[in-house]
């Protein structure tokens, strides 16, 4: 297992609006947030958490180009090359004909491309059961998870989270991924940003 | 801090001289281009250059103009709460729409009632007569049916776009709503924003471009062409509403407008973009494969056929360029969306690409192949341009530029994307 096992410290918290500073002051303490688990989307929390804008649009793109690229090719190599036909008296390249079947292409390429890419960096696949850090955090719990380095003093870490506001506070060996390398998520130290 | 705007001189300046510059270029095509001699057998083809290029001007800014209380109403319905920080702007420039209707009008009825058979061939009785096809819609394509339906949908516009303005701006002077005024007063917005929907489908999303601009070619006519015309103007208009927005946030105003709002103004852009070329896109393909005589005749006189090249083809081709390629491209990376001079750039482009647009429905079926693309052309649209920034900055300069009282004021100081 690529990912191996990792010791977590977790805290729940109940209310967005002590969730944000506690991210924001976990980070400022330079320690290093795993994730935050949320019931529902929460705006803004991607970017307290200083995770870098996600690259998976970019992948999609790519992925829409090859579809496009397929589509044409091979369209054209078939209506050309190899069994040109005569329909309705239209030049073998007609290309306006092709439009909508490379539109198709181009959003099925990008559609299936970007939710395979999207599992492979949740590290989710069918049959592979995920560790849950706290069942509530698919209810009402937003959960926090710190992730411990040796040099890590854990007692340390619960007593900030209490400090911050968890209300529910543990320590947890997990399993963090399972396929070949990581989404390592790149976090930046919290700096105060210039507000409008 | 104060949201009243004072406008600068230089805005002035650049209005009175757009203003100028289109009034000298319309004094030369009066004078120049004999527009009241009307042009026998195709001889003196500037005296319909004339009227055509106002056709295009008038009809197109008075769209575009229009389309911003479109985008209020539409957002007012659907609830929308992300463009208040902005409303006073899109308000602003609904608010030249009387002024726009008035000038598209005269236009209007100066080549209807002027029996202006080069840009209408349906204004000429005799032919008519002769022309079964021309004569089944001889009911809907008279000079009567124009004129009434022209002045209501105008009068309509004017009055529901002037009942939503002055709802908003009552608002200022009544303080702080409480929930149950605030209630009302959206639910009153709503009820007023779904009937100008309403009229505005029967206008622009249908009767209107078969009147104004497809009856040029009377015998030609396309399904697409009604919903063609809204994604033109309706993707220009979102244009015209960022460059203000981004005028003013350059000036030290809308303090509330934050590169999220820009963001979704360029998301707006994008999508329309893409929905103006899937409707391009649709006219063309049907024409091309039905492959029928009479609908082909369309895109023969302005891109030619395989052994002739049509005079417009250039412009054709640019039109697509400019209008899908160029946002498809630039407008697709979030980083471009929240990149004011970008966005300003697009803005232009978008707006200029749309003109051109106008410029080839119009001219293939009005001047043929005789077209010219000359400083007469900029300067009547200069003339528009002038007339949009007067009214925009009277409305702006007279009225708070935060709609500080409406409920939804708070939602979208807090808009995020």
């Amino acid at each position: 297992m690529a990912g191996g096992i990792k010791k977590f410290v977790v805290g729940c918290f109940d209310d967005e609006k002590v969730l944000f500073p506690a991210v924001k002051n976990v980070r400022k303490a330079g320690y290093k947030i795993h994730d935050v688990y949320t019931p529902f989307p929460v705006h803004g929390l991607d970017h307290a958490m200083g995770i870098r804008e996600t690259s998976l649009h970019t992948a999609g793109f790519i992925y829409a180009i090859t579809g496009t690229t397929t589509a044409l090719t091979f369209i054209s190599w078939v209506f050309t090359k190899d069994w040109p036909l005569n329909i309705g008296g239209k030049p073998h390249f007609a290309l306006p004909a092709w439009i909508p079947i490379t539109f198709e292409l181009t959003v099925l390429f990008s559609a299936v491309g970007m939710v395979l890419t999207f599992c492979y960096l949740c590290q989710m696949a069918p049959f592979v059961k995920k560790h849950h850090f706290h069942p509530r955090a698919t209810d009402d719990l937003f959960v926090m998870a710190i992730e411990c380095t040796d040099k890590t003093n854990d007692a340390e870490v619960q007593a900030f989270l209490q400090n911050a506001g968890a209300k529910e506070i543990n320590v947890q060996n997990a399993e963090t991924g399972w396929w070949i390398g990581r989404y390592d998520k790149e976090q930046k130290l919290y700096k105060e940003e210039k507000g409008y | 801090m104060n949201h009243q705007f004072e406008l600068p001189g230089s805005y002035k300046k650049w209005t009175y001289g757009l203003i100028g510059a289109g009034i000298i270029a319309l004094l030369y095509g009066l004078i120049a281009f004999h527009p009241f001699t009307h042009p026998v057998n195709g001889d003196n083809v500037n005296s319909t250059r004339f009227w055509a290029v106002l056709l295009q001007n008038g009809v197109y800014w008075l769209l575009l103009v229009n389309a911003s209380m479109f985008f209020i109403c539409i957002t007012t319905m659907a609830m929308g709460a992300w463009q208040i920080a902005f409303r006073r702007v899109t308000e602003a420039i609904s608010s030249v729409m009387p002024i726009m209707g008035v000038i598209t009008f005269i236009i209007l009825m100066a080549l209807v009632w002027g029996g202006r058979t080069d840009i209408y061939p349906w204004l000429d009785k005799a032919a008519v007569a002769k022309d079964p096809i021309l004569l089944g819609k001889s009911k809907f394509l008279s000079p009567g049916f124009f004129t009434i339906w022209s002045s209501v949908i105008l009068i309509l516009w004017w009055l529901l776009g002037k009942k939503m303005r002055s709802m908003s701006l009552k608002s200022d002077k009544e303080g702080q709503m409480d929930y149950a005024t605030g209630k009302k007063w959206i639910w009153n917005n709503t009820v007023y924003a779904s009937l100008f929907v309403v009229v505005f489908t029967l206008s622009v999303a249908s009767t209107l471009p078969w009147l104004w601009l497809m009856s040029i070619d009377p015998h030609w006519y396309s399904t697409m062409y009604s919903w063609y015309t809204f994604a033109s103007t309706f993707v220009s208009g979102i244009s015209l509403i960022a460059i203000f927005v981004i005028y003013l946030k350059n000036r030290g105003q809308l303090e509330y407008v934050t590169d999220e709002h820009l963001h979704d103004l360029g998301k707006f852009m994008f999508a329309f973009s893409i929905f103006w070329t899937y409707l391009w896109f649709s006219q063309y393909m049907l024409i091309w494969y039905s492959n029928q005589p009479e609908e082909t005749k369309y895109f023969i006189q302005r891109i030619g056929t395989a052994e002739h090249v049509g005079p417009y083809r250039a412009i054709f081709f640019f039109n697509l360029i400019v209008n899908f390629l160029c946002p498809i491209l630039i407008l697709m990376k979030r980083g471009t969306k929240r990149n004011w001079t970008l966005m300003t750039f697009m803005a232009i482009l978008i707006i200029f690409g749309h003109w051109i647009d106008f410029y080839q429905m119009i001219m293939p079926g009005t001047v043929h192949e005789k077209y010219e693309m000359m400083p007469f052309e900029f300067g009547i649209a200069c003339l528009f341009i002038g007339v949009i920034m007067w009214g925009t900055g009277r409305y702006l300069s007279k009225n708070s530029l935060l709609a500080k009282n409406n409920p939804f004021l708070k939602e979208s100081m807090i808009h995020h994307t």
